[in-house]
């Protein structure tokens, strides 16, 4: 296992492997999220059980810490290399050419989205973890879907949702595919995860964009 | 064609570069773009100023001699050929052509537009080879057979002429797509399969010691590949070092 401790290729399979872990929660996030459209009850019910379930709280919650701090983290050590691999650059670089805007800014993207991320502990994350852990406040199973509904009657805040969630679907558009390419499945199942990863990147991010605009204009 | 050439002039590998402006008047749009700076070296040389050095050699894009990034894109604006089959039918009367080296850490400049390229050679010298008996007993190479699709696979591989051009183009400077082809060249066929697991960790081994970066996966490499490797083999050597990494 040693040559997998330190290249090129195993930091692109680390890097695939926490966005492949992020893609799978952020679908599961969005399936909760959107119930709040459906049904208070049912978003009710689902953000208790993740809220209060030992093993999402103990065990799920940490690896999907430990993997949004690891792809940013390796993101920056990535492109940190990257750039010292040209320590001259080009005086005309027509990238533009050969690759699409989205592939050769994913640090730009990233970087919006980490912006969010902070916002987003800051309006949920921290709150949630201060009131359970710090101040044992008594669990109240109906409290989500209100602060849920709460936080998006600030329309800078809406704003700000909508702009990230625009460059998640972008940062995905090619990430998606990106990230099957360097763990080496590509061959066989090229075309259909491009067409499955267009979709997610579009439906996903816009489903969220959805929830927020849907809670600012019915509340 | 009257053209405006802006060239990186650079003395030798320890002087600072520059970029400078040479008008170049009477290109024929049927000259190749090495005839075009042949002509504007000739002038140079006419007038007792030194030539713009650059690599060439076959001059019928199999030798991955010459380079240069061209407006912004190796081997310039064609798809699918060298420099050397680049023609300035491609350019218009009046064009100014931004000419540079192929840039990366990896392949310093040794001169003008001549870059020292021999980290290729390291890495195809760290594994890209397979270990025969030439002591007068060798097995036909036919006498083994080999699935239509996997020596097909192996042969496209294979047409990659080492011109760096996949570096010159990645926004990175990766070396995958030449590193990658060399492996599956010979990962595809049985043949190879016999040292494939060093092959591939120690070629790896030496393209990142020569300082080449990640592979983002833009497919920039794969578009101004005058051979058209495919990313494809970017995929299987992935799955080669995964795999050989698991092993070892």
């Amino acid at each position: 296992m040693s040559g997998m401790l330190n290249s090129t290729i195993a930091r692109k399979v680390a890097m695939s492997l926490s966005a492949l872990f992020l893609l799978i929660f952020l679908l599961q996030h969005f399936i909760i999220n959107f119930t709040s459209v459906i049904s208070e009850n049912t978003f009710n019910e689902l953000s208790h059980f993740m809220g209060t379930n030992v093993l999402v709280q103990f065990l799920m919650q940490p690896i999907l810490i430990f993997a949004v701090v690891f792809h940013f983290v390796m993101g920056f050590i990535l492109e940190i290399k990257n750039k010292q691999a040209r320590d001259i650059s080009y005086a005309s670089y027509k990238g533009s050419a050969n690759s699409s805007w989205v592939s050769r800014n994913m640090i730009y993207s990233g970087l919006v989205i980490l912006a969010f991320l902070v916002l987003h502990f800051i309006d949920f994350w921290f709150p949630e973890i201060n009131h359970k852990y710090i101040e044992f406040a008594p669990e109240d199973p109906t409290r989500y879907y209100h602060e849920l509904v709460e936080k998006f009657h600030n329309p800078i805040r809406v704003g700000a949702y909508v702009i990230a969630f625009v460059l998640l679907a972008l940062h995905l558009l090619h990430g998606f595919q990106s990230a099957f390419q360097s763990i080496g499945v590509s061959n066989k199942f090229n075309a259909t995860l491009k067409s499955i990863g267009k979709f997610y990147a579009i439906f996903i991010p816009l489903g969220f964009i959805f929830i927020a605009l849907f809670h600012f204009f019915n509340h | 064609m009257n053209l405006t050439l802006k060239i990186w002039r650079q003395q030798d590998a320890n002087t600072k570069g520059k970029m400078v402006d040479y008008p170049i008047s009477g290109v024929d749009e049927d000259m190749s773009f090495l005839e075009m700076l042949d002509v504007l070296n000739e002038d140079l040389i006419s007038k007792g100023e030194e030539p713009v050095e650059f690599d060439h050699d076959c001059r019928e894009g199999i030798c991955g001699a010459c380079s240069l990034q061209i407006n912004g894109e190796p081997h310039g604006p064609d798809r699918g050929v060298t420099t050397c089959q680049l023609h300035m039918r491609m350019f218009n009367d009046g064009d100014t052509i931004t000419i540079e080296p192929f840039r990366a850490k990896a392949f310093p400049v040794i001169k003008d537009l001549i870059v020292d390229r021999s980290s290729f050679d390291r890495i195809q010298q760290a594994g890209g080879f397979i270990s025969v008996n030439t002591s007068g007993n060798t097995i036909d190479a036919n006498a083994i057979p080999v699935n239509k699709h996997d020596a097909d696979d192996s042969f496209a591989a294979a047409t990659c002429i080492g011109c760096g051009a996949c570096v010159a183009a990645c926004k990175n400077a990766s070396a995958m797509l030449f590193t990658s082809a060399k492996v599956s060249q010979f990962a595809l066929l049985p043949q190879g399969r016999v040292e494939a697991t060093d092959r591939v960790l120690n070629m790896v081994r030496q393209m990142d010691e020569e300082g080449f970066g990640n592979c983002s996966n833009t497919g920039a490499c794969e578009i101004e590949c005058p051979k058209g490797i495919s990313l494809e083999n970017i995929a299987r050597m992935n799955r080669e070092y995964i795999a050989a990494s698991v092993k070892k």
